[in-house]
């Protein structure tokens, strides 16, 4: 959980088993029927349905609960297609509007069911990116990042998203059609220790949370950091909780109440 | 494609407000129409730092502004910050 604060996703390669991901071709191919908003997830999808049994492997299902919880509701799905040779990409961008929620955030899955090679164009992330306080395309001038992520995964990959990352389709190169579908989840509970937090006190977890990113001008970077420890008490409900006293010490400010009396 | 002086442009992300300090992210946008730049195109900046671009004979015309953070939002993170705007004119042949 400390890496996904840090980095904004939660990546899990070849988890959909081969024949799943041969199935969903055509089931992508064909079109997943539309949900309406905020429909629970287990009531979202159909028994025995392509997009049920995704949701419901257990590497899938058991990261969803720890990051939404157990009952998350559909926000919305859809069925993404690059073109082979198609020209373009799409520019970078965060999904929806500009979303700051400090103490919820939405998760977007996204499923591939073919192997992506680097010239399929696969989807252009960037670690470290969520907290950003940017609106949808306005970040569409940024062309390359140092550190960015452009996909290449075996067939069967997920990776798990933080609403607020950036992110953009590349340029399919390839002769290949290249699939992916999408579900973005809302939790309806407090999203605070929905996961296994036996080693909450392991030191791993600053280590994790401090992680910096090339593409960060190094002042920034610092502020990331101060964000995310904001965000791990939220999750974690413990206000104690700091990183090199970085919180701590922008928030002390001595009163007069706090002065011991000295005789 | 209408003939005469054309401009590309680059635009390097700087680690600080120094012009030398390290580039950490770019784009390139080419007014020849030569090549089509896009997003996701590339891992490694064309320069290491903004003076390299220079060196190579691209021409700074714009830098971002210091503007001071808003009252309250002293640690908000958002666009990045150390922008510079470089320019080469190609003329047809």
């Amino acid at each position: 959980m400390a890496r996904f604060v840090a980095h904004g996703y939660l990546r899990m390669d070849a988890v959909v088993p081969p024949e799943m991901n041969e199935r969903a071709m055509d089931v992508l191919a064909a079109g997943i029927p539309s949900v309406p908003y905020g429909t629970p997830l287990e009531e979202a999808y159909p028994q025995g349905s392509f997009a049920h049994e995704l949701v419901s492997l257990p590497a899938v299902a058991g990261a969803l609960e720890s990051l939404v919880g157990a009952a998350p509701t559909v926000d919305h799905h859809f069925v993404h297609i690059r073109e082979p040779h198609e020209g373009s990409a799409q520019p970078l961008h965060g999904d929806a509007i500009i979303d700051v929620r400090p103490d919820a955030f939405d998760v977007q899955l996204m499923y591939y069911p073919q192997e992506v090679t680097a010239d399929m164009g696969g989807t252009l992330s960037v670690p470290g990116s969520h907290l950003r306080r940017t609106n949808e395309t306005d970040t569409g001038r940024y062309q390359n990042l140092r550190g960015q992520t452009r996909l290449t995964c075996p067939a069967g990959t997920v990776v798990i998203l933080h609403h607020g990352i950036w992110h953009g389709g590349r340029r399919n190169d390839s002769d290949i059609q290249r699939y992916m579908f999408k579900i973005r989840l809302n939790p309806t509970v407090p999203q605070v220790r929905l996961w296994n937090t036996d080693d909450l006190a392991d030191p791993a977890v600053a280590t994790e949370l401090s992680a910096t990113f090339p593409w960060y001008e190094p002042a920034t970077g610092r502020l990331e950091v101060h964000n995310r420890v904001l965000l791990w008490r939220t999750l974690t409900g413990d206000d104690s909780f700091d990183i090199d006293y970085w919180v701590t010490r922008v928030t002390n400010r001595p009163t007069l109440a706090n002065q011991g009396s000295h005789a | 494609m209408k003939q005469g002086t054309k401009q590309q442009v680059l635009v390097l992300y700087l680690a600080t407000s120094a012009l030398d300090a390290d580039v950490v992210g770019w784009s390139v946008y080419d007014g020849t129409g030569a090549s089509r730049p896009t997003t996701g195109d590339s891992d490694e900046p064309p320069y290491k730092t903004g003076v390299a671009a220079l060196e190579d004979g691209w021409r700074l015309f714009q830098a971002s502004q210091l503007i001071p953070p808003y009252p309250g939002h002293e640690h908000d993170t958002s666009f990045l910050k150390h922008e510079f705007f470089f320019e080469k004119l190609r003329r047809d042949s």
